[in-house]
C-alpha cells in the first residue's frame, strides 16, 4: 500500500493558484490550522476557500489569500465575530457565496454524489437566493413542490486534521462530532489530511471503535504529521481550543497597529517556530 | 411555612423571561429543543422540568443529555440537519434585526456586498425557518432590533414564506411577549412583562403592532422559581443577562 506521508510545505506546493480548497472542521474547532500556516508561508494566492469558517478563514483573509468565500458562518465559537472577516467584509472583498448552513452540506454531497444538483428546503424565501442569483429552485415531478437545486461544490482541494492516522490515508477522529470532514474529502480532487499522529493501521482499532475511522484509503492523497496541529482550535480529546490564545489573536486582529506584531512574532516562521512561540 | 407568596412577588425580569421562553415548548411533545442563548436554554430545560418532559435538549454540541446530565444520544453537526429537514424541532434563535412579519437578519448590516457591519452570516435561520416551529429571543427590545425592513432576511417571515412547513411562533424580549396570530400575520402584542406598559414597548418598536388584548407576561410558579433559582442557574446569570 503507498506510504502518502507528506509535510505540510509539500501538501501546499502541490495547490495552484486560484483553486477552490475546502477547509474542514468546523468554526473554531479541529481547523487543519498547520496546514492554513503552511499556505500563509506560501506565494499561493486567490483561492476560492469553502468552508464552515473560523480563525482559518480569518486568517487566510488577513494574509490576502483569498478571491471569494463560500460558507454558511464564520465565528470563532467563544467569540462571535472574527475579526479578521469582518475588517475585509467592512471594507467590500473578497466576493462571497454566504449559504445556510444545511444547503453548504448539501453542495458538498451533491458533488461527492457527482451530482450536478440536490433539492433542499432551506434557502426558500430568504435573501440566500436573492444574493446568489446563480442559485436556482427545481419542482419537484411528483407533486410541485418548489425546491432550491443547490449546486455540488466541487473542490479542487480539501484539507482536514484529524486524531489519528496512518500512514495510507485511513483516518480516525477521537472526539464527539466528525463535523464534515468526510463530505469535504468526497467532494474535492485532490484530498490532504494532517493529523495529531501517524500510527500504525493496527493501532486504529486500539485507540476508538471502528465507527470513528472517517476516511478510508480511497479518499486521501497525502497524510501528514502535524501534532497540535489544529492549534488554536480545539482537538478534542487531544486538547481542547487555546482561548487565551484565540482572545490574543482576535485582540491583533481587530486592531492594525497590533497585528504587524502578531504576524512576527507568530506567523513569520516556521511551523516549529510556531509551537515554539505560543507555548 | 415556605414564603411562596414572597417568592413570587419578587420574580425578577429574567425570571419572567426565563418562564416566557418556557411556554414557547407548550404542547411540543418529543422533539428536539434548540435554545440559542442563556434565557431561552433556561426557559427550555424548565420547561422539560415542569410542563414538558418529554423535549429532547443536546449540550450545545454533540451529546443529547438528560436532566440530570446523563448521555441519551448523540447528536453531531450532521445530525442536527437530518432533525432540521425531518421537522421535529423547535429553535429559538437570536435577532440583530427582526420586523414586522418576522423577518430576521444575523447576517449583516447595510448592503451585503459591503456591510456596515458584518454579523455571522446566514448560519441555519433559512433552513430552520423553511423547516420547523421557529421562535426569536431579543434581551434588549429596542428600534434598532425591532426595524421597518431587515437588510438582510436570514430567518425568513410571513411575507416571504414559501413551502408547506414555514411557522414562526412567537419572539420573546426583555419587555414582552409577541406573536403573529393577526389577518395578516403582522407582529401582535401578546403581553407585557410586570413593570412594563404598552407604551415603553410601541415606543421600543420602530413598526405599528396591534396592541387590542395585551395581558401581564404571567408570573412565575413558586415551582419554577425554586427550579430556576436552586437547580438551573444557581449562579444567578439570568439576572446578568437580564437586569430587572
Amino acid at each position: 500500500m503507498r506510504d502518502k506521508r507528506m509535510t505540510p510545505d509539500e501538501v501546499v506546493a502541490e495547490l495552484v493558484d486560484g483553486m477552490t480548497v475546502g477547509i474542514g472542521g468546523w468554526g473554531s474547532r479541529r481547523k487543519p490550522m498547520a496546514l492554513v500556516r503552511a499556505i500563509l508561508r506560501s506565494p499561493l494566492r486567490d483561492l476560492t476557500v469553502v468552508s464552515y469558517g473560523g480563525p482559518d478563514v480569518g486568517l487566510l483573509c488577513a494574509a490576502g489569500k483569498v478571491r471569494k468565500l463560500v460558507y454558511g458562518f464564520v465565528s470563532l465559537d467563544t467569540i462571535a465575530y472574527d475579526p479578521w472577516f469582518r475588517r475585509v467584509r467592512e471594507a467590500g472583498g473578497p466576493k462571497v457565496l454566504e449559504l445556510d448552513e444545511g444547503m453548504f452540506q448539501c453542495g458538498l454531497r451533491a458533488a461527492a454524489h457527482r451530482l450536478p444538483f440536490l433539492p433542499i428546503r432551506a434557502g426558500l424565501g430568504s435573501d440566500v437566493l436573492r444574493l446568489a442569483p446563480e442559485l436556482r429552485t427545481v419542482r419537484s415531478p411528483y407533486d410541485g413542490e418548489e425546491l432550491v437545486a443547490m449546486p455540488a461544490l466541487r473542490l479542487d482541494a480539501a484539507l482536514v486534521h484529524l486524531n489519528r492516522a496512518d500512514r495510507h490515508g485511513n483516518a480516525q477522529y477521537l472526539g464527539p462530532d466528525p463535523y464534515f470532514d468526510d463530505l469535504f474529502c468526497l467532494a474535492a480532487t485532490r484530498r490532504y489530511v494532517s493529523c495529531e499522529r501517524i500510527v500504525e493501521t493496527s493501532d486504529l482499532t486500539g485507540s476508538g471503535p471502528v465507527q470513528s475511522l472517517l476516511l478510508n484509503r480511497m479518499m486521501v492523497d497525502g497524510v501528514v504529521e502535524t501534532p497540535n496541529g489544529a492549534h488554536f482550535t480545539s482537538c478534542v480529546p487531544d486538547y481542547g481550543r487555546d482561548e487565551p490564545f484565540q482572545r490574543l489573536y482576535a485582540e491583533a486582529a481587530g486592531d492594525p497597529e497590533r497585528w504587524p506584531g502578531f504576524v512576527d512574532r507568530f506567523l513569520s516562521g516556521t511551523e516549529a517556530d510556531y509551537l515554539e512561540a505560543v507555548r | 411555612m415556605k414564603p411562596v407568596d414572597v417568592a413570587v412577588e419578587t420574580a425578577t425580569r429574567a425570571e419572567i423571561c426565563a418562564v416566557a421562553c418556557a411556554d414557547l415548548f407548550l404542547g411540543a411533545g418529543e422533539i428536539l429543543a434548540s435554545p440559542m442563548g442563556l434565557i431561552p436554554s433556561l426557559g427550555a430545560r424548565l420547561a422539560r422540568l415542569t410542563s414538558e418532559p418529554d423535549l429532547l435538549l443536546s449540550d450545545g454540541e454533540a451529546f443529547l443529555l438528560t436532566p440530570e446530565s446523563t448521555v441519551e444520544g448523540w447528536m453531531p453537526y450532521r445530525r442536527v440537519f437530518d432533525v432540521v429537514a425531518h421537522g421535529r424541532r423547535h429553535v429559538v434563535m437570536g435577532a440583530n434585526q427582526l420586523d414586522r412579519f418576522g423577518n430576521q437578519n444575523i447576517s449583516a448590516i447595510g448592503d451585503h456586498a459591503k456591510p456596515t457591519r458584518q454579523l455571522l452570516g446566514f448560519r441555519g435561520a433559512p433552513g430552520n425557518t423553511a423547516n420547523h416551529r421557529t421562535s426569536y429571543w431579543v434581551p434588549r427590545h429596542n428600534p434598532r432590533v425591532f426595524v421597518d425592513a431587515v437588510d438582510v432576511v436570514s430567518g425568513v417571515g410571513y411575507d416571504h414564506a414559501v413551502g408547506p412547513f414555514h411557522d414562526v411562533h412567537r419572539v420573546v424580549t426583555n419587555l414582552a411577549v409577541l406573536d403573529f396570530d393577526t389577518p395578516d400575520h403582522s407582529m401582535r402584542l401578546v403581553s407585557v412583562h410586570p413593570g412594563v406598559d404598552v407604551d415603553d414597548v410601541l415606543r421600543q418598536t420602530s413598526f405599528p403592532l396591534e396592541h387590542d388584548e395585551v395581558d401581564e407576561t404571567r408570573q412565575p410558579t413558586d415551582v419554577e422559581l425554586d427550579l430556576l433559582r436552586t437547580v438551573l442557574d444557581p449562579a444567578g446569570a439570568r439576572n446578568r443577562e437580564v437586569p430587572s
